[in-house]
Order: structure tokens, then sequence, then C-alpha cells
């Protein structure tokens, strides 16, 4: 029997032969990912329950990413809790501060996420990992609690819908764009419980940060996963970062594999894009929203924070100054060092910019960039919803690294492509 | 009796239901008194025990975090009846034994402020406020059996124990 790819590692991971699509499963876990907001209410189940073992300590990667460093008492308190399980439960993978980073640019980068694998993640945005053609999806607490207690959770197998990426992304078009106009064409529900998979010309000629990007933003449009085929650019990738299991197994859909859909879409005809608050799915082209004025830029997240992201922003303010409040937040320690040496640090301080320590900060509205009421930001994050980056009544508008850099230039929402 | 509580709005996420601010802590109680809070700052004040969220499609869409069903069970809401839900969200309910009911044609039979009768067996929804029967499709078995063991890891210590 035909399957895609998804079918075929949640076969796998369920000790099955073959499984298709709306079919329950109990799949084995290879990875659970632990962060500071969701991980501590688990803990906690598993204590109220008696439960204080983990299913295996080198399976369970941990990082306080979402308010580190602490940015009150009660997260400190969090933070503590998080510290005493990870040590008692001696967790092999757990990142403390100074090298801790937002969970996911740091699990892939740090090595921790390999073809094939059946991965989850106390966060909505570990549909991430699949842009390394592995299953992966956020879950929340209590299904954390029973991950990271038995090393198996079930799931309804999703059906998938094939996106076909055609064309190359013409210069200022960024992976980035391509997923807001995806979701932007098929709505923020547009692929509610279904497996996402990317495929095409444009997409094989992305860097693997470009393509983490748009996995990243599966769950923008309600999927159960995102997921990416398995190329030189992969194996690449994972040559480079992969450090103590460097073995895994390539799973590809089959030519004939069942989708739901098929979208197509021609990446040379892109403009940057833009998702005007208060959904993901709003996105329109630069054209439609330019000279729009702003009060603030962000660049970082999991879904824009990571160093080939960092070098498109500073490419654009070199030599210039900022017209507005503008952060910029390095996903990890490693991607921060990496600014650092390559310069990128000083461009930012003569432009003007504040560069702060890697966390997922006010991306989710929790500190180190938070709006005031009637504020406006243009942001490389993943989620404009009201409330998100702060008061009820500000407003996050979603884009490119480049169009965020060129925009915190004029102060404005701009077309980058005028500094390229 | 249950009192509908009627957002018609489409895509109401778990930033709105309970805001990244209140995420430092998972107390909730506390969650609960600010259930809703960027969606309608005086629900709080309105709801009470038993009552009913009515809302249109994507329901919890966003983030994963569970706090949005915690605050929601928190301030006594008996269920909420939407649409359709997000994914991580329903899956988050039924892990708490929280059954809530995906109502994809009919939810315009409920205004605000109706009071409701809902057998959970039957899937039947009373509006005594109009009258009207509604009929939904109860969840499969095996989310029953875990809402009916009190929640994902009861099921599971249940399993092992059996």
């Amino acid at each position: 029997m035909s399957m895609t790819i998804t079918e075929k590692i949640l076969a796998k991971a369920a000790g099955k032969k073959t499984i298709k699509a709306g079919e329950l499963v109990n799949a084995n876990i290879d990875i659970v990912m632990c962060h500071d907001v969701t991980t501590p209410p688990a803990i906690s189940m598993l204590a109220k329950h008696g439960i204080d073992k983990v299913f295996d300590p080198e399976k369970i990667i941990v990082t306080p990413d979402h308010f580190q460093p602490a940015k009150d008492i009660k997260s400190a308190e969090l933070h503590k809790r998080l510290d005493e399980w990870a040590k008692r439960q001696n967790i092999k993978h757990y990142y403390k501060l100074g090298r801790a980073g937002v969970c996911h640019a740091l699990l892939p980068e740090q090595g921790h996420i390999r073809p094939g694998d059946c991965i989850v993640g106390g966060d909505s945005h570990t549909c991430t990992y699949g842009a390394f053609a592995a299953f992966s999806t956020g879950i929340g607490s209590t299904d954390l609690a029973a991950a990271i207690a038995t090393g198996q959770l079930w799931f309804k197998v999703p059906a998938s819908i094939k996106f076909v990426l055609n064309g190359s992304l013409p210069k200022g078009i960024y992976s980035k764009d391509v997923i807001i106009a995806v979701i932007t064409r098929i709505g923020v529900d547009g692929a509610l419980y279904k497996a996402m998979e990317f495929t095409g010309p444009a997409l094989a000629k992305m860097s693997m940060e470009a393509r983490m990007t748009i996995t990243n933003m599966a769950i923008e449009a309600g999927a159960k996963n995102g997921v990416i085929g398995f190329d030189d650019v992969t194996k690449q990738y994972l040559d480079e970062h992969l450090k103590e299991k460097t073995d895994y197994t390539v799973y590809e859909s089959d030519k004939d594999a069942e989708y739901e859909s098929v979208e197509e879409f021609d990446c040379s005809k892109l403009e940057p894009m833009v998702a005007l608050p208060h959904l993901p799915g709003n996105g329109v082209p630069i054209g439609q929203c330019a000279g729009k004025v702003m009060d603030q830029a962000y660049i970082g997240s999991c879904t824009n924070g990571r160093i080939e992201d960092l070098r498109i922003a500073a490419e654009i303010f070199k030599g210039k100054k900022v017209a507005i409040r503008t952060i910029v937040v390095p996903a990890t320690p490693v991607i921060w060092k990496q600014a650092m040496d390559e310069g990128l640090f000083d461009i930012f301080y003569a432009a003007g910019c504040v560069v702060s320590a890697p966390t997922c900060g006010a991306c989710l509205g929790g500190f180190m960039g938070i709006l005031a009421q009637g504020e406006k930001c243009v942001s490389t994050t993943n989620r404009n919803f009201v409330g998100r980056m702060g008061h009820p009544k500000s407003e996050v508008y979603l884009a490119s690294p480049a169009t965020t850099a060129a925009s915190a230039v004029e102060g404005k929402l701009t077309d980058p492509r005028k500094y390229m | 009796m249950s009192k509908a509580h009627v957002y018609k709005r489409d895509h109401i996420n778990t930033d709105e239901i309970i805001p990244a601010r209140y995420l430092n802590t998972d107390d909730r109680a506390e969650l609960a008194r600010h259930c809703l809070e960027d969606l309608d700052k005086d629900f709080v004040k309105k709801v009470k025990k038993g009552d009913c969220i009515v809302a249109g499609e994507d329901f919890g869409c966003g983030s994963s975090r569970e706090h949005a069903v915690w605050a929601i069970c928190g301030v006594g809401v008996q269920t909420v009846i939407a649409k359709t839900f997000a994914r991580i969200f329903y899956r988050n309910a039924i892990d708490n034994g929280f059954y809530v009911i995906e109502l994809p044609k009919q939810i315009d039979k409920i205004s605000d402020g109706d009071e409701l009768a809902i057998d959970f067996k039957a899937g039947l929804i009373k509006n005594e406020t109009t009258g009207i029967d509604i009929k939904f499709a109860p969840l499969p078995d095996f989310a029953l059996e875990i809402i009916n063991d009190g929640g994902l890891l009861e099921h599971i210590k249940k399993g092992a124990t059996d």
C-alpha cells in the first residue's frame, strides 16, 4: 500500500507495516522537547500521580526559553521546578542558561533532530522539526507528562495536503513570504488536523534554516505537522550538526501516495508579504500596506531568529539608522556568538538596535519588548493574535527579516527590495 | 441548566483565552481569574458554574498551552460548544477529562443567554429557551474512555493496573 512520509514515519513509530489516514495508533516517541512554560505543570501532574521517573533520560531534551532569563518571581519558580526535576531525572541534554535557547532553533542546531524520528514537544511550534523529514507535533502538558513517563502517545494519523512550491524565489523574497502566502491562501484552519507536506523546486533551493521557517508555521494553518522530504541540503546540515547518534532512516512519500489535495504555488511571482493583525492568514503583498507607521521592530523567535535571518537583517541595516525601537534576539547562544564573531552586532549597534539574550521573549508577549496600548510592531515572529505581544489593543505585523529590517529603517512598513 | 455565553467569532485563540502574561503560573484558580480576558474582560464576572461557551470555527487555535483548558475549567464552565476546534486544544480538553462539543452546522440555534440542558451520553442539547433540540455527534469511544477515567494520566494508570 502506498503511503505518505507522515504515514510511513507514524507506521514505523507504531510498529506497523502500513497505516492510513484516520487510523488511531499508539506511537513510540523518539524525542520529547521540554521548556519552561508547559513542562513544570507536567512535572506536577506526574508527581500527583506518583510517577517520579522518565521513560528515557537521553530522549528528553530540556531548555528553558520562554521566560529565560527569568523575568519575574513566578517564572523563576517555573525554572526552579524545571531545574530540580531535570537534575533529579539525570536528563542528559539539559541546556541551562548560557547554553539554553529558543527550543526549535536549539534542538536541530545541537543535533537532536533526525530524519524518520517521531518527535513531540510541549509547544505548538514543535512542527518545525518536520523540515528534517521527521514527524513532529506540538502537545499540551498532560500529553507531555504521558510522553515523559511512557515514551508513547496516541495519534490519529493525519491526511496529507501537498504543497508544491514551483519556480524560484525572486530577490528580496524569502521562505517567510512563502509560508505567509500559503496560510493566506488556505486560511488559518486550512490544514486543520492535517499534515502539510512541502515539496517543489523553490523549496529544493532553500537552506535548512529557510525550510524550518516554513514547517514552523504549519500550526498557523491548523496543521498537526509540517514535513519536508530528505535531500542533499538536509544531509549536509545533519553531517554538520549530528553529534552522538549519526544514523537515521530516510522515509519518503510514495509516488502514488494519497493526498487530500495538492496546492501549487508559483514562487517566482511572490511579493514580500505582510500578515496584518490579527491572524497569520491575513497576508497582503507589501504594496498594499507599505507606509503604515510602526512603533517597534522585532527580529527573532523560532520562526526567524537564526543566523541566516540575522545576516539578512544586518545587510539592510549596514550604514543606516533605525527610525523605531528595534530588538534583535539571536535564538540560541551559538547563533548569538556567530553573529558577534561575524560583526553583525557592530552593525546592529551602529544602526541603533538592541541585541538581547536568546529567549522567546516578546514573541509571545512574555517580556523584552512588550507593546503599549495602540502600538504597532513589525515582527519576524509567527503569530499576530489580539494581545500577542502586549496590550490587547496593540498590533503585530508579521514579515520576513528583510521586510522587518527595512521597515525598522523607515519607521513604517517598507518594501525591502529598495535596499538590495 | 447551562447558560450559553456566545462568541460568534471564528479562530478564538489561546492568547485570548489566557494571555501569555499569565503563563508564569500554572495555578488553576489564578488562571481562571483571567479566563477569556482579552476577548471579553467581563466574562469572569458574568460566568457561573455549569455555564457553557459557544463559539465559531477553530476554537482554541494557537499555542499548545493547556492553561487555556485549565482557565476555562477553572471558572466552572461545563463545556465549550464550537463549530470546530483547533487540534491541540481539543486534545488537551480530552486529556483533562473535559467534554467539548463539536457542532459544525447548528451553532446558530444557540443565542447568547439561552439556557441549555446537555445530555452528553445521548448527544443532545435541549435549548430550553427556544424549545429546540440539537443533536450532536458524541465523542469517539477512545476519547470517551479517557474522559470517563477522568483524564489521560488517570486513563494510563488504570490501563497499567487493569
